[in-house]
């Protein structure tokens, strides 16, 4: 009867902690049912991110899924929607791969099947419903099903610097582009209609909060040339002074970089919604948001100077002067301590960008980590050309042709390009040396195109 | 459990039984209402969406693409239209649209398949899609009508003959270096509109 007693006594005490902890949140580790993968571990204790329904079944993980991926793989064309799944006609091919749901070729929680990509599948899926290929194209014939994503060749969602037509076209460009593409955000920074671009005498803090080594940086920069004054960012009508604004106040103006900052590793903590508890019972639970990420946090290796470093806009910018040379590299290398970034102080990238500095070269001709990871994104708009930086630095990181169109091939040729991005060991080095390998998908894409024609 | 709780726990049983037997009352009402209505024979259904498919589907080609890339040659209709900037395919149009309607409405599907398809996905797979094929091309002016059976599901199947409506048609398909076919002539069965119903 005591030990009966006892049993209650500890068992409902910690019952109700656990149950509580599930639906109000905190520390939810003992709910992880096992690793989960480097593209959402940052955000694993908010599980209701994912698990929106303790009801539903697939659809409900797949709604999850779409609300923080879909948009991006519209962008890319999607080569395999679910709306090429969904006909009936498919029927007997979703049996076997049900490629209308992300999580049958991506499970989350599975740590010994997971591969790159974080693909829970054998690699040679494509067979399923690619399985004739050979016929065909002649060229895939004796290949196998396990290559089919080897760089350089397909990928599943995004093909856009992959496709036969594409391949052909830009196939005889030479290594180095004659004229390399350098493109430039040209900071105009102009008062809004009825106001002046402003000077440090008109800096509107109150005392106290009115330092004279912000406002120097302040007056020099775009917020003031904007005719921002610090009011601008630092009042807010509820909390009245605010000492550190974060990216709620930068969106007010700079909506579409959050946006692609939260999309990314370094701000998808500070998406909303996400939140490390929520609203509990009798005060015992308190809405918390997740916070930002730091790098302590990260799976890549980092400085452990950096470790807490908590990650927003101000962090790669500066608080009052938003350097952008200083966010090309410095910023970066501030945290990043992995072998690619380390060798590119010795890389012809690097190089390009001291020659730029030192005035050899024109302007936008270096070329930094923000080149390449957070490129400059060219659109149309009203017919015409709207160009911003990327704030989504995992935009284009893997599969890393997806670096092709919209960075690689701005200087180089397609060949060069993927011979290079399919060297893992020369993107380790950050680039210092020449491919080893050759990519062969542009030779066969040619090739087929002048037997064809020959044919015709 | 007190009695009150129990009694209170109990009516609230009974009146939620009492409202889901209300809905269920509701829903067979609504079912009879509906049974009222003249019903639609499915073939006539699969006859009518066919009707606005093939009839959108002309009016892009001619009206659109034939005119601007054959005729007045100020633009290209492109197989990578956005990186080309030109006009989607009448092939895409169509599967666009098949998409989209999917997406909005779960009580039919459509695709249009061939037994010369330049994408090779789009060549027939299941036994009646064959059938129906082979029968439109072979059977000018007839469609084809089945029932298969996909996934455990039943389906009504129509096929519908599609024609060359236009010398675009013609043109891309014969020039096309993935086309197995290059023989093609103006009103020639090219392929076929594939549509399916769920039928119990």
């Amino acid at each position: 009867m005591l030990l009966w007693l006892l049993w209650f006594a500890i068992a409902l005490p910690a019952g109700a902690a656990a149950l509580a902890v599930i639906v109000y949140g905190g520390n939810r580790w003992f709910l992880l049912i096992g690793r989960t993968s480097d593209g959402h571990h940052q955000i694993e204790l908010a599980c209701d991110a994912c698990h929106t329904s303790v009801f539903g079944g697939p659809e409900v993980l797949q709604a999850a899924c779409v609300n923080c991926h879909g948009a991006e793989l519209q962008a890319v064309n999607d080569s395999h929607p679910q709306s090429k799944f969904t006909d009936p006609r498919n029927a007997e091919r979703t049996a076997r791969l049900d490629a209308r749901f992300c999580v049958t070729c991506h499970q989350e929680h599975r740590p010994r099947i997971t591969r790159p990509m974080a693909v829970t599948l054998p690699d040679d899926f494509c067979v399923i419903c690619h399985q004739d290929i050979g016929e065909e194209r002649p060229s895939h014939k004796d290949l196998s099903f396990a290559t089919c994503a080897s760089a350089g060749c397909h990928n599943f969602h995004d093909n856009q610097a992959l496709y036969t037509d594409f391949l052909r076209k830009n196939a005889k460009q030479p290594d180095h582009l004659p004229k390399p593409r350098i493109a430039l955000v040209e900071r105009r920074a102009r008062p809004a209609a009825g106001a002046r671009a402003l000077v440090a005498a008109d800096a509107d803090a109150p005392d106290g909060h009115r330092s004279e080594e912000a406002v120097t940086a302040w007056a020099a920069d775009a917020h003031a040339l904007g005719g921002v004054n610090c009011s601008g960012c630092h009042a807010d009508k509820q909390a009245g002074w605010v000492a550190a604004p974060g990216l709620a106040t930068c969106r007010g103006c700079h909506a579409e970089q959050a946006a692609g900052f939260i999309a990314g590793k370094h701000g998808m903590r500070l998406r909303d919604g996400l939140l490390a508890t929520r609203e509990g019972p009798f005060g015992l639970f308190k809405q918390t948001a997740l916070g930002p990420m730091t790098p302590a946090m990260a799976r890549v290796p980092m400085k452990p100077e950096a470790n807490d470093t908590a990650l927003g806009c101000t962090t790669c910018h500066g608080p009052h002067r938003f350097d952008l040379a200083r966010a090309r590299v410095e910023a970066c290398a501030g945290c990043h301590d992995d072998a690619h970034t380390r060798a590119y102080f010795g890389s012809p990238h690097h190089a390009l960008l001291e020659q730029e500095a030192a005035g050899a070269l024109p302007a936008g001709s270096g070329v930094g980590c923000a080149t390449c990871h957070m490129p400059l994104a060219e659109q149309r708009r009203d017919g015409r050309r709207h160009v911003q930086v990327t704030h989504n630095q995992n935009a284009n990181l893997r599969p890393n042709e997806k670096m092709a169109r919209g960075v690689c091939l701005n200087c180089h040729g397609l060949r060069f390009t993927l011979d290079a991005l399919a060297d893992a060991a020369l993107v380790k080095r950050n680039f210092q040396g020449l491919p080893a390998g050759h990519v062969e998908s542009i030779d066969w894409a040619t090739r087929r195109t002048r037997k064809r024609e020959a044919a015709k | 459990m007190t009695r009150s709780r129990q009694a209170k726990h109990q009516e609230g049983l009974i009146m939620g039984l009492a409202t889901k037997a209300g809905a269920v009352a509701a829903l067979l009402c609504a079912g009879a209402a509906v049974a009222a209505e003249p019903a639609i024979p499915v073939k006539q259904v699969a006859d009518m969406l066919h009707a606005v498919m093939s009839s959108d589907r002309t009016v892009y080609t001619q009206k659109v693409v034939n005119r601007l890339q054959n005729e007045e040659k100020v633009i290209t209709a492109d197989e990578h239209f956005m990186d080309q900037k030109a006009l989607p395919l009448p092939a895409q149009m169509f599967r666009f649209g098949a998409e989209m309607a999917a997406e909005k409405n779960k009580s039919f599907s459509y695709s249009l398949l061939s037994l010369w398809p330049i994408n090779k996905q789009n060549k027939p797979r299941t036994e009646l899609e064959k059938q129906g094929l082979s029968f439109v091309a072979e059977n000018k002016g007839k469609n084809f009508y089945g029932e298969e059976t996909l996934g455990g599901k039943k389906f009504f199947t129509a096929v519908y003959a599609d024609i060359a409506v236009s010398p675009a048609c013609v043109s891309c398909h014969n020039e096309h270096l993935d086309s197995p076919r290059d023989d093609f002539k103006k009103d020639d069965v090219m392929g076929g509109v594939v549509i399916r119903i769920p039928v119990n």
